[in-house]
């Protein structure tokens, strides 16, 4: 298969993820929404890194992943705190920080 | 057969990017998403990205995926139900359409993007690669050699999240429970003084029982000074409350 057809995919999966951040209100799936982007970026840097035959792209891929695990972590930090403190699991209720 | 693994890993990847924003459920929605990675990873594959294949799996759909799954059986599933849903119930229909329609101009607007760009170099199958290109031993060599700030960074930004986490997620209060005497205040004294037995101490957990109960028998002996200080701190709350009171008076 060519490139194209692997960065379509990728396309596809961000389109994806970015709908469901602005579909979805629970917090726990909005986090599982940002995975699918940063993994159609995934996808997209190893398609180029194929197309160049460099190995570049998936040094940044495998950084990518770094930096998703640690979203993560934090993130789910976050969500484990506010069940803590009983807040609605809903981003539109929780607003503090708009003011 | 390359094209054949291709649909089928591409079908299933989409399939379960879009079960993860469709499933009522977030379990199922964690779910669905072990599914995307997994064939991910297969298009990693076919893309000649061994070693970053086998990290998807291990790391991400093994660890990563776990940690969701710990973090969603223990808030529980949806909360509340029909906020969210995607089949748009009265309180944002509008704005669940707005956001549908976003996601598909997203779309026409990426695919214009990526495939009317008329770029000639992503329509072949790509350059010619040495043989161990995606090889874990290139992969290292890289990291060592030419990324080696990037690595060293990410290894730092993977403690901070750690500590981060940590701190974010901890159980407060407990022992020093707020009882209504104020915010506890921390002396350099307290580091001196002995702590009471089972509130987790360094010593505790190295010498374990044996410990304990060495403890508990110390703090008898030493019980007539501290019930003395605790009478003492007692004392100070009713001499401070009226003043609070008196103070918060005027201003209601």
């Amino acid at each position: 298969m060519s490139i194209e057809w692997y960065l379509a995919v990728s396309a596809l999966i961000f389109a994806i993820g970015a709908g469901g951040v602005l579909i979805r209100r629970n917090p726990l799936v909005i986090l599982l929404c940002l995975e699918l982007m940063l993994n159609a970026a995934n996808l997209a840097l190893i398609g180029f890194s194929r197309m160049w035959g460099n190995g570049d792209g998936q040094i940044f891929a495998l950084i990518v992943m770094v930096v998703a695990a640690c979203e993560v972590t934090v993130g789910l930090g976050v969500i484990v705190a506010m069940h803590r403190l009983k807040l609605p699991m809903d981003v539109d209720d929780i607003r503090e920080l708009q003011g | 057969m390359s094209s054949v693994l291709f649909f089928i890993a591409a079908i299933g990847a989409v399939a379960g990017a879009i079960g993860v924003i469709t499933l009522e459920n977030p379990f199922y929605s964690v779910l669905a998403l072990v599914g995307h990675l997994i064939s991910l990873a297969a298009l990693f594959l076919l893309l000649r990205a061994e070693f970053v294949a086998a990290a998807q799996v291990v790391v991400y759909a093994g660890a990563v995926m776990v940690l969701y799954t710990f973090v969603v059986s223990y808030v529980g599933g949806s909360a509340a139900p029909g906020r969210g849903d995607p089949l748009g119930r009265p309180p944002g229909a509008t704005l669940t359409l707005a956001a549908w329609a976003c996601g598909g101009a997203l779309v026409i607007e990426l695919f214009i993007a990526v495939l009317g760009s008329g770029l000639k170099g992503i329509s072949g199958h790509g350059a010619a690669y040495s043989p161990n290109f995606g090889s874990p031993q290139s992969i290292g060599d890289l990291l060592l050699t030419r990324f080696l700030a990037p690595f060293e960074i990410a290894s730092y930004l993977l403690l901070i999240a750690a500590v981060g986490a940590v701190v974010l997620a901890r159980r407060r209060g407990g022992v020093d429970e707020d009882d209504g005497t104020g915010v506890p205040v921390i002396t350099a004294m307290d580091v001196f003084r002995p702590r009471p037995p089972g509130t987790g101490t360094m010593a505790e957990g190295v010498g374990g029982r044996a410990y304990m109960a060495e403890a508990s028998g110390q703090a008898q002996h030493l019980a007539e000074p501290q019930a003395s200080g605790q009478a003492q701190h007692a004392a100070g709350p009713p001499a401070t409350e009226p003043v609070h009171a008196g103070a918060k008076e005027p201003g209601a």
